[in-house]
Formats: C-alpha cells, sequence, structure tokens
C-alpha cells in the first residue's frame, strides 16, 4: 500500500506542475495586465507603465515564471500586487472560511446522502424511494443561486430565523460561525446530495442482485443487516469515488454560493484575481485548488482499492 | 432673514425649527407646497442631531484587490471608508457647489492661475499631530510626479507648484488658470493624511471616524472620533461597512434588517423596497451617463452630417427605460447634466425623428454604414440589450448599422477608443468644465470620440480662467452648444442615484454628485430609533 501511495503522490506531483504550467501561461494570454486593469478606464500612459515597472511585470515570461516557481517550491507565493501583502497571509483567511464552509457541508451531507441512498435501496421502488429520489433531482435541476434566493426568501426574509449575509469573520465564536453559515450550506447540502444519494442507491442496488445477497436472505438475516453489512460495504468503492468529487467541487466550485450569501470565500478572490489580473494570487489560487483536487482523488483511489480485497491484494 | 434663499439656508443649516421655518416661509408669500417640498432636504434645529448607535452600511463596489492606500482608489466601497476615516480639503453640496472643509476659505486673482488657500485650525489627526500646511501640502503630492501610481494624478496635472506659504496657507500656482480648482480639489481620492505618513494599513486622518478593523472585499470597521472638528456631524458610535456586491443580496439584506441603508438600488425590484413601510428612498439625478461614442476621425462617423443623423434616430425616453427603469433623465448629447449649474437650457432638444434622421443620412451622401456598435456589458449593466433597442430603433428610422457583441474581459483594453462606433459609460464630473477637460478637448487621453475642435479648446481654456460668473456662463453655454451640434458623442439618459435606508437613519440627503451623500453618509447621518 505504502508503495502504491509513493506512486500516487509522485504522479500527482508532475501533474501539480503541469497544472502550474497551464494556470500560468494561460494567464498570461489574458487581454491587458494588472497595471490596465486596475486602472481601468482611467488609465494613461505614465501611471500604467509607473505601476507595471514598480511590480516587475515589464520582465519577460519565462523569466517571470521561473522566479515564481522558485519562490513556490520555498513556500514563497509572492506578494499581491494590489495590496503588496504576502500571498499567502491574504489568502490564509478565506481559504480557512472556504475550508469551513466545505466542512461543514460534507459533514451534514456525506452521512445523509449514504443513509438516503441506503434507505432508498432497501425500500426500492416504495413512496419513500420515490420522494428522495424526486427531491434530490429537483434540487440539483435547479441553479444553485435560484436554491440559495428561495432560502432566503423564506428563512431569511419572511421568517427572519437565518441571517441572509454569512459575513462570517474570525473573531467569531464557533457557534456563531454555524448559525451565520447555516444557509449557504444547506444550499450546497441540497446540490451535492442528489449525486451521492442517487450512487449509493444505485450501487448498493447492484450488489443485491449477487447471488451472495441472495445466501444472506438464505441464512435468515433481516434486510437492513444485508444492506448494510454485506451489500454496502462491496459498493463502497464508486461512491467513495463520487464523494471525493463532490467535496472538491466543495472547495472549488462554490463561488456562486458565496456571492449569493455574501460569504468571504477562495471563490470570490480568484474571480476578483482574475479580473484585476491580480496573477499571484490567481496563480496560488489555483495551485491551491489542484493540490485539493489531486489529494482527494489519490485519497479516493486508495480508499476504493482497500475497501476491495481483490485490489488490495493483486495476484 | 426675508428671503426665501436666505431661509432655505437656515433652515439647512439647522438654525431654525420645522414651526418656525413654516411661519416664515409663510410670511414671505411662500406656498406651503413649495416651502414642504424644500423642507425635504432639511434638517432642523428640533431634529437635532442623536448620537450614538450603529450604522451597518451594505455597499457594493468593493474587491478583493482593494487597499486603504488613498491612490488605488477606484469604487464606493473604499471611496466611503476612506472618506470616513480621512477628510478631504474642499466638499460638494448636495447643489454641486464648493463648499469649505479643511481648506476653510480661498482666494484667486483673475486669470485664476494663483490660489491661496487657508487651512482650517485647530484641527488634530488621529494620532494626536495638529494639522498644518505641510500635511496638505504632503498629502496633495501623493498624486503628483512622474513615478505617481495615483489614478487622479490627472486633476493634479495642471498645477505647476503646491507650496505651503505660512503655517496655515496653502498657495497653488497653475500652469494654466483653473477657476473650477475647486472641484478638482474635492475628488474622492485628495484626502489628508499626516506628513510622511505611509503605513496604509493602518490609516491616519483627521475624520469623524478612526480606524478600527479592515478586511479588503469583505467589511470594515470605524469607530468614532470624538475630537472631530466638524460639529453636528460624526454622530454614529461605530459604522460597519459590509462589501455586498451581488445586487439581490444588498436589497435582501436590507428588507431583512441586517443593514441600515444600501445603495445602487436595483430599480427593477425597487417595488420590493416601496412595499416595505418602515423603508426610505433617496434618490436624485447625477452625472452618471451611459454614451454610445461615435469616433469623428474614424470613418464612416468623420462625417458631421451621419452624425446628425443618428442623433435624430435614438429614442431616448425608450432607452431610459430600458437602461435605467425610468430612474433619470434624459440626455442631449453634450455629456453635461441637467444638475450642472452650467447646464445650457437654450439647446434644442434632440428627439427620435425619423424624418429628419432620413433627412441628414441623405445629406451625409452615406448609403450604407459599415462600422459595427461594439456592445459590451463591460460599459454598463445592461448595456448589449440596450444597444439591440437602440439598433431596431435607428433602423427603422432609416439608420442602419451592425451591431458587434465584444466580450466584457479586456473591453477597456482592447475595444474602448480602438473602433468607430463603441458602448462605454462615464461617472460624470463635478462641474462642467472638467468633463469637458477629461472627455472633449483634443488633448484628453480619454476623448472617446476622437473630436478634435481647436475653436473648442480655445473657448474651453478661455472659460476656465475666466472668473467673472456671467462671462463664464455664456462660454459653457457656447461649448455645449459646440458638442451637441457636432460632436459624436450620443447621451441617451443620465441616471439617478438610487439608496435606501431604514427610516431609523435621519438626515440622509440625496447628492447629486455621487450617491451615499458624496461618500460621506456615515459622518452626515444620525440613528433615532423613535
Amino acid at each position: 500500500v505504502l508503495k502504491l501511495l509513493a506512486q500516487r503522490l509522485g504522479l500527482g506531483l508532475i501533474t501539480l506542475w503541469a497544472a502550474s504550467v497551464l494556470i500560468f501561461f494561460s494567464t498570461a494570454l489574458l487581454p491587458g495586465d494588472f497595471a490596465s486593469a486596475m486602472l481601468g478606464q482611467a488609465a494613461t500612459a505614465e501611471n500604467t507603465a509607473a505601476i507595471r515597472t514598480s511590480l516587475g511585470l515589464d520582465k519577460p515570461l519565462l523569466q517571470r515564471y521561473t522566479d515564481w516557481l522558485g519562490g513556490a517550491l520555498h513556500g514563497d507565493f509572492g506578494t499581491s500586487l494590489a495590496s503588496h501583502r504576502p500571498v499567502m497571509d491574504e489568502i490564509k483567511p478565506r481559504l480557512l472560511n472556504t475550508f469551513f464552509l466545505a466542512l461543514y457541508a460534507a459533514v451534514v451531507a456525506v452521512p445523509l446522502s449514504v443513509f438516503l441512498g441506503v434507505m432508498a435501496a432497501i425500500r426500492q421502488g416504495s413512496i419513500f424511494d420515490r420522494a428522495v429520489n424526486v427531491g434530490a433531482l429537483t434540487s440539483i435541476s435547479v441553479p444553485e443561486f435560484f436554491l440559495g434566493y428561495v432560502l432566503i426568501m423564506f428563512l431569511g426574509v419572511h421568517y427572519r430565523v437565518f441571517p441572509v449575509l454569512s459575513a462570517v469573520n474570525p473573531a467569531m465564536p464557533f457557534g456563531t460561525r454555524l448559525y451565520f453559515a447555516f444557509m449557504p450550506m444547506i444550499t450546497l447540502v441540497l446540490v451535492i446530495m442528489a449525486h451521492m444519494m442517487r450512487m449509493t442507491r444505485a450501487s448498493v442496488l447492484q450488489v443485491m442482485a449477487s447471488p451472495y445477497i441472495e445466501m444472506a436472505y438464505l441464512k435468515g438475516l433481516p434486510k437492513w443487516r444485508v444492506v448494510v453489512q454485506h451489500a454496502l460495504p462491496n459498493a463502497l468503492a464508486p461512491i467513495v469515488n463520487v464523494i471525493a468529487l463532490n467535496l472538491a467541487y466543495l472547495v472549488v466550485g462554490v463561488v456562486v454560493v458565496e456571492k449569493v450569501f455574501v460569504y468571504p470565500g477562495m471563490g470570490q478572490m480568484l474571480v476578483d484575481a482574475v479580473s484585476k489580473r491580480n496573477i499571484p494570487v490567481v496563480l496560488a489560487c489555483g495551485l491551491i485548488f489542484a493540490v485539493v483536487f489531486i489529494l482527494l482523488n489519490i485519497l479516493a483511489d486508495v480508499l476504493s482499492i482497500m475497501s476491495n480485497p481483490r485490489l488490495r491484494h493483486p495476484r | 432673514m426675508n428671503n426665501w434663499d436666505e431661509l432655505q439656508k437656515a433652515a439647512r443649516t439647522g438654525k431654525l425649527t420645522r414651526r418656525e421655518f413654516l411661519g416664515r416661509a409663510a410670511a414671505l408669500g411662500v406656498t406651503t407646497s413649495l416651502a414642504s417640498g424644500a423642507m425635504a432636504t432639511m434638517s432642523f434645529a428640533a431634529d437635532a442631531p442623536k448620537k450614538g448607535g450603529t450604522l451597518r452600511l451594505g455597499l457594493a463596489g468593493g474587491s478583493t484587490t482593494d487597499s486603504m492606500d488613498v491612490r488605488t482608489y477606484t469604487d464606493s466601497f473604499m471611496m466611503n471608508v476612506g472618506a470616513a476615516i480621512m477628510n478631504a480639503t474642499i466638499e460638494i453640496d448636495p447643489d454641486n457647489n464648493p463648499i469649505p472643509s479643511l481648506f476653510e476659505s480661498w482666494d484667486t486673482k483673475p486669470g485664476a492661475a494663483e490660489w491661496v488657500f487657508k487651512v482650517k485650525q485647530g484641527v488634530t489627526f488621529h494620532n494626536g499631530k495638529t494639522l498644518d500646511a505641510d500635511d496638505i501640502v504632503y498629502s496633495f503630492n501623493l498624486h503628483r510626479g512622474k513615478d505617481t501610481k495615483s489614478s487622479a494624478a490627472v486633476y493634479l496635472a495642471g498645477v505647476d507648484d503646491i507650496k505651503a506659504t505660512d503655517k496655515h496657507e496653502v498657495t497653488f500656482t497653475l500652469k494654466e488658470g483653473d477657476a473650477d480648482l475647486l472641484y478638482s480639489l474635492s475628488d474622492y481620492h485628495f484626502l489628508v493624511v499626516p506628513k510622511d505618513f505611509n503605513d496604509w494599513s493602518k490609516p491616519i486622518g483627521t475624520g469623524a471616524f478612526k480606524y478600527d478593523a479592515y478586511e479588503p472585499g469583505v467589511s470594515a470597521r470605524v469607530v468614532r472620533n470624538e475630537n472631530y472638528w466638524n460639529p453636528g456631524r460624526g454622530n454614529v458610535d461605530v459604522a460597519e461597512y459590509t462589501c455586498i456586491n451581488d445586487t439581490a443580496a444588498r436589497m435582501n439584506a436590507l428588507v431583512a434588517g441586517q443593514v441600515d441603508l444600501i445603495h445602487r438600488v436595483d430599480t427593477s425590484t425597487i417595488d420590493l423596497i416601496k412595499a416595505v413601510p418602515n423603508l426610505q428612498l433617496i434618490q436624485k439625478a447625477g452625472g452618471y451617463h451611459a454614451i454610445y461614442a461615435m469616433r469623428c476621425d474614424m470613418p464612416p462617423f468623420d462625417n458631421a452630417d451621419l452624425r446628425r443623423a443618428v442623433k435624430y434616430a435614438v429614442d431616448r425616453d425608450q432607452l431610459l427605460k430600458a437602461l435605467f427603469n425610468g430612474y433619470g433623465v434624459i440626455g442631449n448629447d453634450t455629456q453635461i447634466p441637467p444638475t450642472d449649474p452650467f447646464y445650457n437650457t437654450e439647446l434644442e432638444q434632440y428627439k427620435y425623428d425619423p424624418d429628419k434622421a432620413k433627412f441628414y443620412l441623405k445629406k451625409s451622401g452615406v448609403t450604407k454604414i459599415t462600422a459595427p456598435l461594439s456592445a459590451s456589458d463591460a460599459a454598463f449593466n445592461g448595456a448589449v440589450d440596450a444597444a439591440l433597442l437602440f439598433q431596431a430603433n435607428a433602423k427603422a428610422a432609416g439608420v442602419d448599422f451592425p451591431l458587434k457583441k465584444e466580450p466584457a474581459d479586456g473591453f477597456w483594453d482592447n475595444v474602448w477608443l480602438k473602433v468607430p462606433f463603441c458602448e462605454s459609460y462615464w461617472g460624470g464630473r463635478p462641474c462642467a468644465t472638467m468633463m469637458m477637460t477629461v472627455a472633449m478637448a483634443s488633448t484628453a487621453a480619454w476623448n472617446e470620440t476622437g473630436w478634435k475642435v481647436p475653436a473648442f479648446d480655445k473657448l474651453l481654456s478661455d472659460a476656465k480662467k475666466e472668473i467673472d460668473h456671467e462671462k463664464r456662463k455664456q462660454m459653457i453655454w457656447e461649448l455645449q452648444r459646440m458638442t451637441h451640434d457636432d460632436g459624436g458623442a450620443v447621451v441617451p439618459a443620465f441616471k439617478s442615484w438610487v439608496d435606501a435606508a431604514d427610516k431609523k437613519v435621519k438626515n440622509y440627503q440625496p447628492y447629486s454628485l455621487y450617491d451615499l451623500c458624496n461618500t460621506r453618509v456615515a459622518e452626515m447621518v444620525w440613528i433615532d430609533e423613535a
């Protein structure tokens, strides 16, 4: 298993490097640069040039890449062009916010969708099964900002149970943070649940068709034990994969939800950074997203191999 | 106090109670409806400012790339936070006139090339330092010089020298006279910090509030400065700014009571706010306008008759509805708003007139306009839809041009100023000569219509030097006539600023220059829960 892990991590590093090249040179293709984006309509030749020189934007592209890569290897991601603070200092609070929200949503969504999926599989074809399916499909079929606005309308404006602004800050106690982040969390849960729930249901049902399940029934086991002890462990591999993909989405794909609830996460920061051409921040965000994706995928691979004895002990 | 103007002035500065004002107005023979109309903008002695409370502002125009450095301000969020902490030297009142702030008085000679300003005495910075002329010179010099990064450098380009001529006196020497210098100095970038100050992570000013906390693109918090020099202002204990760029989120936050005031109200869903009894709307037409710029130095719009034909092919009333839901006033292609003290009221108003459009089109000899109108939502919200409407109306009037949708990203770099026909916008300028200098003079870097007329430049430069009010007015009117008749700008409409607030927020006056009391709302208002 260790050898496997090392191999995957090595591959991950190569992917990461490829991603950094891709991010760096594709951002260089964008029209305009920080100086002109910052000044917008107020740009003149003089003040644009002054900003460019002071930020080293006049250096050749390749040199900028090697400079940046060298720094990044030492954990130095450069300074933000806008605030002149180190990029990591700027990203850190937002990164933590994003992880917080992702974890919050995951803690609710993963057990809930696996549970509902298993229940739906046990009661295949029942009213419960159908209701859960319809509900999940509905929530995944409408755009997430719409879900957000509907929640705001009922829970925020009409009944005023939860705050419509989820502007969390580091000084908030943990409980308050949970309260403020509740509505974006629910929105995300609704968005990712359908995928995981249906995958759980489908793979459990697939395993349920195999002969050894029939054997378990014949032993006289109750249905729930058959499903939970015999079917679920063997159905785990595809479920873990889907969960990993959805967790990655929670980190990298939530910009719309952040915007609707004014949640200070990474997504909004990346959008601002791209539109202002604040390249060091774009690069760092891109790299962090790549790391999250790669790690979660490695984790999913490893877990699905571990859950399958045939893959665990290849012959 | 025997005339109406003086009476209003006294009432505006809080010298009278409501009852006294109405009584004296009646004695002057002013009708009740006129008097009560005027009262809407006044603060009476009886409604004396209440101290205390927390004001929560939900503002758009913030970004994670923002910083506290005054040289980098580009949008409302930082403009407001900066203005709460730091003072300007000159402010602009609700009707667009310059009024004293840290400069308490000024004087200039005919020619308007040398200005002497008296610095207000007895003002202290948050760090205890006393304000003097050196601080002000330092603060202005942040925006001057060859390698300044300030986007406001252009407003001081005509300044030759700024000197502290006394401990409390600053003298500006200009390269060329400018009677409207006061307006330039009122720009939101020109806030005053102590001499040699450069730690922008903790800004220090003379303002109504002291810096407390700030996270770019998220929030800011300022607390009341107990020693504020401007009585009657700086009433709330704390002002909390939350950056809410999403329009719907901003409206929701106000309706749900999570913020006390917002700006840039979405006029298409404004009924949502009107339906809530404890909310008020604050609105006034300003200088912000959409523009369709025809390049007078590129074919086919180097033809004055063709430009006229286009101007008669614009249905301005419809565009006003489409662009701003009717919250604004129609334009007359001069880029000078009707709220400007020097607005030319005698120009013929361009109306949608297919006959005239066809007449001028025929006269121009142009049979087919091949240059497309470059449209993009980067120019302003809904710009592409508005362009479609404009195109359809113009086509019905016989003026047929193609449309090209440009990507919003990179619009200002790759399209604007480079194509013959282009959408754009202007935030407006506090006075007519400034607007003309940045957008219409031959030398202007952002002369987006490429309209270059030596006679206009000459008259503009003369008008700027003229300090006699009547003569200036005539000159500025003539300048507007020139752009109206011959220029390449189509200005369909000027937009109104629309803010909304809880009714407990008192003394929230509409300003024509900019929304949020021209960025100073936090120090102007007070909270009265009753």
